[in-house]
Parts: structure tokens; sequence; C-alpha cells
């Protein structure tokens, strides 16, 4: 559509060969949109160029071919439009959590006064329920605290559009599902444009709209593109009972396990990678009664 | 059972008095054995009967305790209080020093963000980098023609590179991620350079100016033995000739040999704690 808010257009990415050989494709051919305040995931093995897709997004690499159109303008460089949660906190370790919030929202807003600095910062720490240790320096902070700080950083300068590069995933699977939820409960309020890579699969369709699946790396491509249908506001525990909840994750589970391998000897009729399939499986009958059916045989057992 | 710490300065204290202990008994002065022959009488008194021995101990305290008593005194080029010359050194120290990091430092950084300057560079750097700081001294008299001057041109051309080339490595291997962080938030070169990359850089520039302040100290008490005047370095070279040329003198100015080199070491200790303190500070803040 020419009015979505994030044009991705055959978007290659190559690194030179060594010594003469091929050069190395790590993707190629790849096209999406997103539309604006939606939430999309990213979901591949590792090695298809999940997280070189989002760097050219935020502007810190360069794509080999293609574009990206952000609100009608193209991404040349890193933006404050474009805010980046790194998959390791990268919070700068000598100031205290609060300074590192403080520290990007100043920079955003260059002419706000310190007091309104503070009181923005102190805001978003208190959302992602971090009150009481904003003094804290990073060292001094769990992971899943550091992170919480990563976001809030990223949520207090408002950027159009939000990137997130497997955030979750140093953190252990409990501290994980308490932060998802928060993430939610922000992402609602804000609004904001949010793409994000992940390899969990059930994260994805708890946090996304759209799904895009990539198929394995080198030579990677987007295979098809999962709408979510499950109705918002989701939660996490009473996301599982929903009919059309596994058929989705078995959809996205099977193609992971077999034909992001299968893909490219296998091209379904009609693939044009200028624009992906976009599929429903949470809304196709069949497989949703399936998925229900082998359920409720798995919990008699 | 006491702490450790407790337990490794009760240790050492015992190897202390050990040691002074057992040089305080090998250097009992002997009693005269014999009669001093004729030429020996006409001599001063110098002979096998009475070599010079290393004082010991508790001469070398007394000694010491007089030296510090009046630390400032002041009787002309030859005489001064210890607390004088060791003025004299560290203002020289510290002016070296401070020239070699106002210059140092910048150039360092240049170097270290950029691949272009460090290449141009590295010729140069390697080059001087090994040239011996007393083989300056030369050049720098004939050029400069102040002893003093030239003293601090030596600290500050030696005390550099420590410095220059710490701050370089520091600032080429801040992490990515955080200069990643300083490009998303569209910060300039400047600004991150300051804000992001010198914070980050600051252990590695700390530990370059730790190494450079004893490098500076060791070179001084050189640089003094050879052009002199006044100074540590003087001072100890100045006794030990005065040792020299005048064997009648009483044995308070060996004495003063070695309360001096001990002095030297001393103020080299404090000074490496000083700095080691502010580093740690450095990390903690």
């Amino acid at each position: 559509m020419s009015d979505a808010f994030l044009k991705v257009e055959n978007l290659s990415r190559r690194y030179p060969a060594p010594k003469g050989d091929e050069a190395l494709t790590v993707f190629e051919q790849v096209n999406f949109t997103v539309q604006k305040g939606e939430f999309v995931c990213c979901i591949g093995h590792s090695g298809c160029g999940k997280s070189t897709i989002l760097n050219i997004l935020a502007g810190l690499d360069q794509a080999s071919a293609g574009a990206v159109i952000m609100d009608g303008r193209e991404v040349a460089g890193p933006s404050l439009d474009r805010g980046v949660i790194f998959q390791n906190h990268s919070l700068l370790p000598w100031k205290s959590a609060l300074r590192n919030v403080t520290f990007a929202v100043a920079a955003r807003w260059r002419g706000w006064s310190k007091q309104k600095v503070l009181e923005h910062s102190l805001r978003y720490l208190e959302l992602v329920g971090l009150k009481g240790a904003e003094a804290r320096k990073p060292a001094q902070l769990s992971g899943g605290m550091r992170q919480r700080v990563g976001i809030a950083r990223a949520f207090a300068i408002q950027p159009k559009l939000l990137l997130m590069d497997e955030p979750f995933g140093a953190l252990d699977a409990l501290t994980r599902g308490t932060i998802q939820e928060e993430l939610i409960q922000i992402w609602d309020k804000s609004g904001q444009t949010v793409f994000m890579i992940t390899h969990d699969v059930d994260e994805a369709i708890l946090l996304a709209d759209k799904i895009v699946l990539m198929t394995n790396g080198p030579d990677a491509r987007i295979a098809e593109i999962v709408e979510v249908t499950l109705p918002r506001p989701r939660d996490r525990t009473k996301i599982i009972h929903q009919p059309a909840y596994y058929a989705i994750r078995n959809h996205l589970v099977e193609f992971l396990v077999e034909r992001s391998k299968t893909f490219r000897s296998q091209l379904p009729a009609g693939y044009d990678p200028k624009s992906p399939p976009l599929l429903r499986p949470g809304l196709d009958t069949t497989a949703v009664a399936e998925a229900v059916a082998a359920a409720r045989i798995a919990s008699r057992n | 059972m006491l702490s450790l710490p407790l337990r490794a300065a009760i240790l050492s204290v015992v190897l202390l008095l050990v040691t002074l202990g057992a040089w305080e008994l090998a250097n009992q002065a002997p009693t005269v054995a014999k009669e001093m022959t004729e030429y020996e009488k006409l001599t001063g008194g110098a002979g096998a009967s009475q070599e010079a021995q290393l004082p010991t101990p508790s001469q070398i305290m007394a000694h010491a305790g007089k030296e510090l008593r009046n630390p400032f005194y002041d009787k002309g080029p030859n005489d001064k209080g210890i607390g004088l010359q060791l003025l004299y050194s560290i203002g020289r120290v510290l002016l070296g020093y401070f020239f070699a990091a106002a210059l140092a430092i910048p150039i360092g950084f240049v170097i270290g963000m950029s691949p272009l300057w460090q290449k141009a560079l590295d010729p140069f750097i390697q080059v001087l980098k090994p040239i011996s700081p007393l083989a300056w001294m030369p050049l720098a008299l004939f050029v400069i023609k102040d002893s003093v001057a030239s003293s601090v041109f030596v600290i500050f051309i030696c005390s550099i590179w420590p410095m220059l080339i710490n701050t370089a490595f520091g600032v080429a291997t801040v992490r990515r991620d955080y200069i990643n962080v300083a490009r998303t938030l569209e910060l300039g070169r400047v600004r991150t350079a300051l804000t992001v990359i010198f914070p980050a850089a600051a252990p590695t520039i700390l530990t370059g100016m730790r190494i450079s302040i004893g490098i500076s100290w060791l070179v001084i008490v050189a640089a003094e033995m050879l052009v002199g005047g006044t100074g540590v370095g003087y001072y100890v070279w100045n006794e030990w000739n005065n040792l020299n040329l005048l064997d009648s003198y009483d044995r308070r100015d060996r004495h003063a040999a070695r309360s001096n080199a001990g002095a030297g070491a001393a103020l080299g200790a404090v000074r490496g704690l000083d700095l080691m303190n502010i580093h740690r500070k450095g990390r903690k803040g």
C-alpha cells in the first residue's frame, strides 16, 4: 500500500567475498510494510539476517540494495525518530538508571529544562516498575531491571518507530513473562509502531499483529507473513485457551522446523518476493479445529 | 582467627624487623684490632681497619630524624634541606607531566577515533617511543640551554608515550554498543566524544597516567643526577660525590645517601597509592 508508514523495498545485504569467492548474501528481496501503530515481529533461525534487517532499519547499517522508506522519507542513517532497544541493554555503565534515561530525553528535547527532563524520565521509569531503583548503576541491577531501563529509555524519547532486537533473549522465562505484559501495557497507551525481532514463538503471538517469517540464511528471504487474529487486549495466561492460539502456533512451529529449510527448493505456486503471502491460520477453521482437538487429547493423557 | 589483612600486616612487620635486625647486626663497627701505622695516621686514619661500612638502620634513623626535623633549611647551593629538594623535584615532575597529559590525551583521542590519523602517526610514535629519556638530555640541553627546562622537557618526552598509547587504545576499543546508542540519539561527534567515549575510555586513560607518573619519577631522579642544581636526584648524587671526594667527612653524609634513596622510594609509593585511589574511585563513580 502506498500509504504504509514503513516500507521495506527489495532489501538485500551482501558481504564482499574474502578471496575472490562469491559474495555472501545474507538475505535478498526482502519486501514488507508496516502500518502506523502496528506491532510487527520477525521470526527466523539464526543467520537469516533478522538483526541485520533491524540494523538497516535503524540506520546503523547500510543495505547493499533496496530502500527503507519511513513516513515518506528514505532512511539514510540513525535518527531519534527510530528508537532502538538492543539485545544487551547497552546502558552506559557509569550512569545511573535515571541518568541513562535523562541522557536520552535531553538528547531528544534539547530545549527542555532539567526539571522537565527529570520528571519525564521518572514517569517512564515508574511505568516499567523501577520506582525506587533510579539511583542505581546498571551493575547494581538485575538483568530484567536493566532491560526495563532500556525499554524506559526507548519509550521515553517517543520515537515514531521502535525497533527491538531480541530484547528478552537474555532473560529467564519468568522475568520475560512479566516484562512482556508490561510492554503490552506501555505499548497500548503509547500507540507506537514497533518492529521486534524474536525467536520465541509464544512471545510473537502474544505481542504482535503480524509476524514476518524468514527462511534460513544465507540467501534468506521472507517466506510469508502471518496475521495474528487473536483479539486485544491479550493476556498471557488466558490467550492459550483461545481456540485460534494453537492453530497459529502450530503453523509457526511447523514453518520453523520444516519449511524454513525447504522453502527455497519448494517454492509455493505464485510466490512473489515483492509481496509475500499474508496468511491467517487463526481464521482457518480446519486448522483451528484440528489444533483444539489435539490439545484436548493431550490434556486427557 | 585474625582477618587476612591483619595477618598480612603482622607478617610484613615481622619481615621488616628481621631484615633490619640482620642489617644492624651485620654492620656493627669493628673494634680496632691493632695500632694504626704512621702512614695511616697521616692520611686521616682511613684504612682496612676503618673501611667504609653500610650505615646501620639505627644510624639511618638517627640521621633521618635530624634531617626531617628541619627539612627546609637553605645554607647555600650545596646544602639544602631534604624537604626543599623534594619540592623542587616534585615541581619539575608535575610540570612535565601535566604538559605531557595536555598533549597526550587529546592526540590519543584523535588517534583512537580516526584510523587515518592512527596509521599516519604510527611510524613517528614507533620510532620516538623507544628512545631512552636520558638520551634526549644532550639534545634538550643544546636546544633549550637551561638545565631545569631540559629536565622538565625530558620528563615530558618520557611520560607522554604511555598516556598517548593508552588513551588511543581506550578510545579505539570503546564498545560498539555505546557508540550505537550515541548514534541513535543523534549526538554529534563532539558530544559523543565527551559524553560517551571519554567516560568509557577513562579507566584505560587513567592506567596510562599511572604508568606515566611512575616513569616520570624514575626519570627525574636520573635527570637531576645529570644536570643537578637542586632536587632529590641531585641530592643523592651530590652526597655520593661528597663521600668520594672528602672521606674525612663523618658518617652523616653516608647516611644521607641511603636515607635519600629511601625517601625517593617512599615518595614514589605514596604517589602510586594516590593515583590508585583515584583510579578506584573513578571506577566506582
